[in-house]
């Protein structure tokens, strides 16, 4: 199947319009791999027919679906392990420190896809009851996508997404096999409020996080758009707060507004007053 | 450079898992049972063991008991690689020893990762 530019140029933009994610040159066949699957089940001849058809501006789902199939769902359980056990020994350690007297955390997974990261947080406190008696631990996470935030509501993973980076004695520990599906167990589905939400409209309740994982998202953004993001969770974030990235991302070169975070190197934290004193 | 023992008595997914390891720079050995596989690791006792459940001679499962018993220079880790993916099966790999397991069919990407568990990759 062959995307004409001009279908190009307006699915780019539809996807951007909506989620902030830009349709690299690199990443354009993912107009013929996503869309293909779109335009049989609605008879579409072609990707133009399908632009005419959202162009006409009547079919508000089928725009939706649309920018649901150019999205990248990518994810894993405990994906970058060595990120996974840094934010549990060094960024929630402090937290556990700092927050001891009020014993309540709340963490926004910013960017969730269909689940396995939020999931993966929500079995790092139930694995240590004990470390988090008599805690209030308030996990949301938001995706763009209506298709991956029902996908992670429902937590049921096929053969090869529960087996990509979930160790076996968690997956019999939190899920329950039926049939071909592993299904997360309902205490792992209530440990997580699921909803759908851009990066670019305002924060989800409580509207001021601990920590904030934003993994593998803003690599799609646009540099201007990026850092307008890097502001929203900067104004979200408590001032010793943790942001934790993908493996391959980093602050540098894209915000001011955070830092290297020095006591958990790989974490990142918002920028101080202090900071803004010393740098002067 | 690492080093895995393939231990399947099918030669296809032998030459499967061959294939996927050695783009994650492992060196491969293979045996078609557990008593082959038992006696390559009493000589030269591997990194890793990617084990099936089903075999003839000795099973997966008979295998890593004696394996526990036998007495080897270095325990290698086990990652029991098998169909048999029931949560009664899975659960009785954990309690005879197995430090993995991985359910067929498997790609590279969910192998690297248990390898990545084990502390292998």
């Amino acid at each position: 199947m062959e995307v004409s530019d001009g279908a190009t140029r307006v699915l780019a933009g539809l996807l951007e319009a909506r989620t902030g994610q830009q349709l690299q040159v690199g990443r354009r066949w993912r107009l013929e791999t996503g869309l293909a699957p779109l335009l049989r089940s609605h008879g579409y001849a072609s990707a133009d027919a399908l632009v005419s058809h959202i162009q006409a501006g009547h079919d508000h789902a089928l725009a939706d679906a649309v920018v649901d199939a150019l999205l990248n769902n990518e994810t894993s359980f405990y994906r970058d392990q060595a990120s996974f056990a840094l934010l549990k020994d060094k960024g929630l350690a402090r937290l556990q420190r700092e927050r001891g007297a009020g014993r309540r955390l709340a963490i926004w997974c910013a960017g969730c896809s269909t689940g396995q990261e939020a999931y993966t947080l929500a079995m790092m406190f139930a694995d240590e009851p004990a470390r988090w008696e008599g805690w209030t631990i308030d996990i949301v996470a938001t995706d763009v996508s209506r298709g991956a935030i029902e996908a992670a509501r429902a937590g049921r993973y096929s053969h090869f997404e529960i087996q990509r980076g979930l160790p076996m004695a968690k997956m019999v520990r939190w899920f329950d096999k039926e049939e071909d599906v592993w299904v997360a167990a309902p205490a792992l589905r209530q440990a997580v409020r699921f909803q759908q939400r851009s990066l670019l409209d305002a924060a989800p309740h409580p509207g001021r996080f601990d920590a904030i994982l934003c993994r593998n998202v803003l690599l799609y953004f646009s540099s201007s758009l990026r850092r307008q993001v890097f502001g929203r969770l900067a104004s979200v974030i408590a001032p010793d707060g943790v942001l934790m990235l993908g493996a391959g991302e980093t602050v540098i070169g894209n915000t001011e507004v955070f830092v290297s975070d020095f006591e958990c190197r790989g974490l990142y934290r918002p920028i101080l007053p202090e900071d803004a004193w010393r740098a002067a | 450079m690492k080093t895995c023992l393939v231990v399947d008595d099918s030669k296809v997914i032998r030459k499967v898992a061959r294939h996927i390891l050695e783009t994650l720079d492992f060196s491969v050995a293979e045996a078609g049972d557990g008593k082959e596989a038992l006696v390559y690791c009493e000589a030269t006792p591997p990194d890793v063991v990617l084990l099936d459940w089903n075999m003839p001679v000795m099973s997966g499962m008979e295998f890593l008991r004696a394996l526990g018993e036998a007495e080897l220079s270095r325990r290698p880790k086990v990652v029991f690689c098998t169909t048999e993916n029931g949560i009664g099966h899975i659960r009785a790999a954990i309690e005879a020893g197995a430090d993995e397991y991985v359910m067929k069919p498997f790609d590279r990407e969910t192998l690297y990762s248990k390898l990545q568990i084990v502390g292998l990759a």
